[in-house]
């Protein structure tokens, strides 16, 4: 069952004192896959990362990443994995090559001279090898720091939230790159608040309170949210706003622009006050396809009610 | 070689070049800053001459007043003698008792000297007058060493004032005490002061030093990232601690050569003892610091617990005050103090000449306290690893 599986993991939970911050999460992640991690903040993404790389031992659960348990095997993961953490970690008071020289001896690399004299070029930073990271500004210590987890080959990558507070043009070389590397057969995990990177992902995972809500490939996310969707137009779309969240079967209402997004998942209910509402004449309906967005809306909307009930629930 | 690497990494699971990446990435980094680099080497000198210039235990040259009830040989005999034993300064004679009490609150004078009327012919006919010296005790180290030396200064002064038949009026008592200073005769604070400064100095910058290091790494979040490769924690502890004995020492070699050339400190004992006891000494400061960097959670936390370790090693190790004269529950903490003992040491290999037999308890001690500090050290790590 794990042969094709990189990350197979179920039950995993930690607790921090009485706080249960991860509380029996399940994960499979296939070989070569993109996998989205989302979550508010504060939901237990970077733990269940943490737990994944060999930083944390998990309270209960068990499993494999990369074929090594994750209970007993945190040093050969370690070995294996490539984790950016969500902070810039490396020295800012080294040098961009040296930063990359002491990593290069973590790892203990043959070939330490070549392989980083090929990271500065493929960086683009060659001829500023010698300028201290500190220096960077944020979307070139981003970069340097995917080089410098990628130095020593690993076939997973754990990203924590890599593109917090970069700039649209350099998230966008990023996930350039990540696609790159999956498409050469290196598996990435990658936790994220954005919405744009979510729809990059080929699986999404959906975490909040540290339970998942719902899994599955990112087409079918909406789907298995069960979300109907109807798109309105028209005048004073504040006060409609207002008046809907009030009518039955609505349980979302989202706004993009000049056009309201009303949703819910109990379909006749909505239904119903579509088309009395539609009867006024005053606004135009239109019913469309849920999308990522107002599933994760929804989602998230839902994290804090579902947490006293059954999370699994929700996902059908 | 390589194969003798393979075995010791594979047996232990400790690998050389890790370690030497860390200790390198230390050393890197420590040239860097320059401002912590300048302390480490300025703050001793500055210390030392500081401390051993401006510290004296036995000042001279006290400002004294005097009341002269009398005018006659005897007197002015006493009052050169005074001067002359460089603790008494004379800045002139004061009229009446009121005078002589207002000056001493003023703080004018630290000294108010009042020779009885007919002083000279109550010595003479043997009575036996009273010269009374009214001292400003509100700071008695000030005044102690002086005060102590006046009897036997006047004594000397008026026997040598009476001269022919009056001579048996002066005679002095029937036996003589006679103090040898071993150790430091001309009673130059220096030469107590300096050795113990060197104490001083190791634990103030030893401790904090490494505590920051350390703590600086999970503030600025590399310690996630070092724990997240292969690194093992003790190649890590080690790799970044061995800088730190390598400050001390040039701290120890600067400060010896100073100390010699400057003071005139002489180095009369064993420097195997010496190198023993200090060696001990930095390693007991070095797991301190790695013990309060378990604790604080960030580089203020840090100094501030650093500066707390300091206090008990300045007032509480015989440093600043003589070990002997605290109460027992205070010496008992004392005891527990590293620079205590490193104190007892550093004088007995300095000044008395001792080797390492003399040391051997006092070795034993700072051994007890590194063990004791570092079990609960480890333990502490290991928490906060996870």
């Amino acid at each position: 069952m794990s042969d094709t599986a990189v990350i197979d993991v179920r039950g995993l939970t930690k607790r921090f004192g009485t706080r249960t911050v991860v509380d029996h999460f399940d994960i499979r992640v296939p070989r070569g896959a993109i996998y989205g991690f989302l979550g508010p903040n504060g939901s237990g993404k970077t733990t269940t990362i943490r737990m994944l790389c060999g930083l944390l031992t998990p309270d209960e659960g068990e499993g494999t990443c990369l074929g090594l348990d994750v209970r007993h095997e945190a040093g050969r993961i370690k070995e294996a994995v490539g984790y950016m953490t969500q902070k810039f970690s490396y020295y800012e008071d080294l040098t961009i090559r040296e930063n990359l020289d002491f990593v290069a001896r973590m790892y203990r690399l043959d070939r330490r001279r070549e392989r980083v004299d090929a990271a500065l070029r493929d960086l683009g930073l060659a001829d500023r090898q010698k300028q201290l990271a500190g220096s960077l500004s944020g979307g070139w210590k981003q970069r340097l720091a995917l080089t410098a987890c990628l130095l020593h080959e690993p076939q997973l990558l754990l990203l924590d939230e890599p593109t917090a507070g970069v700039d649209p043009k350099a998230r966008r070389d990023f996930w350039d790159e990540i696609r790159r590397l999956s498409a050469g057969g290196v598996t990435v995990l990658v936790s994220t608040h954005y919405m744009d990177e979510a729809v990059q992902c080929d699986f999404i995972t959906y975490i909040a309170y540290g339970r998942k809500l719902i899994d599955g490939p990112s087409a079918d996310i909406p789907r298995l949210v069960g979300l109907e969707t109807w798109r309105v137009e028209g005048p004073d779309l504040a006060r409609l706003e207002e008046r809907l969240k009030h009518e039955p079967g609505v349980e979302q209402v989202a706004r993009f622009g000049a056009v309201l997004h009303v949703s819910g998942t109990d379909r006749p209910a909505l239904e119903a006050t579509v088309r009395r509402l539609e009867a006024e004449g005053t606004h135009r309906w239109s019913k469309q396809v849920a999308g990522l967005e107002e599933a994760f809306i929804y989602l998230m909307a839902g994290a804090r009610d579902n947490f006293a009930g059954d999370p699994q629930g929700v996902a059908a | 070689m390589t194969e003798a690497k393979e075995i010791l990494s594979r047996r232990s699971g400790f690998s050389l070049r890790r370690f030497g990446a860390v200790l390198y990435k230390e050393f890197i980094q420590m040239r860097r800053d320059r401002v912590t680099f300048g302390m480490m080497i300025g703050l001793p000198l500055i210390q030392l001459f500081l401390f051993g210039f401006a510290i004296n235990a036995d000042p001279r040259h006290l400002p004294t007043l005097v009341e002269m009830g009398d005018n006659g040989p005897i007197t002015r005999a006493v009052i050169a003698a005074m001067q002359q034993s460089d603790y008494f300064d004379f800045r002139g004679p004061v009229a009446g008792t009121a005078a002589g009490e207002e000056a001493l609150r003023r703080g004018d004078a630290n000294f108010v000297v009042v020779i009885p009327q007919n002083f000279e012919r109550d010595v003479v006919r043997g009575r036996a007058p009273e010269i009374l010296v009214a001292a400003d005790a509100s700071d008695p180290s000030a005044v102690g060493g002086a005060a102590a030396a006046l009897s036997g200064i006047v004594q000397s002064a008026v026997g040598e004032a009476l001269v022919g038949p009056l001579a048996k009026a002066g005679s002095p008592p029937p036996f003589s005490i006679v103090v040898h200073r071993e150790y430091n005769p001309e009673g130059k604070t220096s030469t107590n002061i300096v050795p113990g400064l060197l104490a001083i100095i190791l634990s103030m910058t030893m401790v904090m030093i490494t505590a920051v290091a350390i703590v600086k790494e999970t503030e600025r979040g590399t310690m996630e990232m070092l724990i997240a490769t292969p690194v093992r924690p003790f190649e890590v502890m080690l790799g970044k601690i061995l800088p730190y004995v390598f400050v001390g020492y040039v701290q120890t070699i600067v400060f010896l050569i100073s100390a010699y050339l400057v003071f005139q400190v002489p180095f009369d004992g064993s420097w195997w003892a010496f190198f023993v006891g200090f060696n001990l000494f930095i390693v007991v400061n070095l797991a301190l610091g790695f013990l309060i960097s378990t604790a604080a959670r960030n580089q203020m936390q840090a100094m501030q617990l650093s500066f707390f370790t300091i206090l008990p090693s300045i007032l509480l190790s015989g440093f600043m005050f003589p070990f002997a004269g605290m109460p027992g529950w205070a010496q008992f903490i004392g005891q527990g103090v590293p620079a205590t003992h490193f104190l007892r040491i550093i004088r007995a290999v300095m000044l008395k000449g001792g080797d390492i037999h003399d040391v051997g308890a006092e070795c034993l001690a700072l051994g007890a306290i590194l063990v004791v500090i570092s079990i609960i050290a480890m333990l502490r790590y290991r928490q906060t690893l996870d």
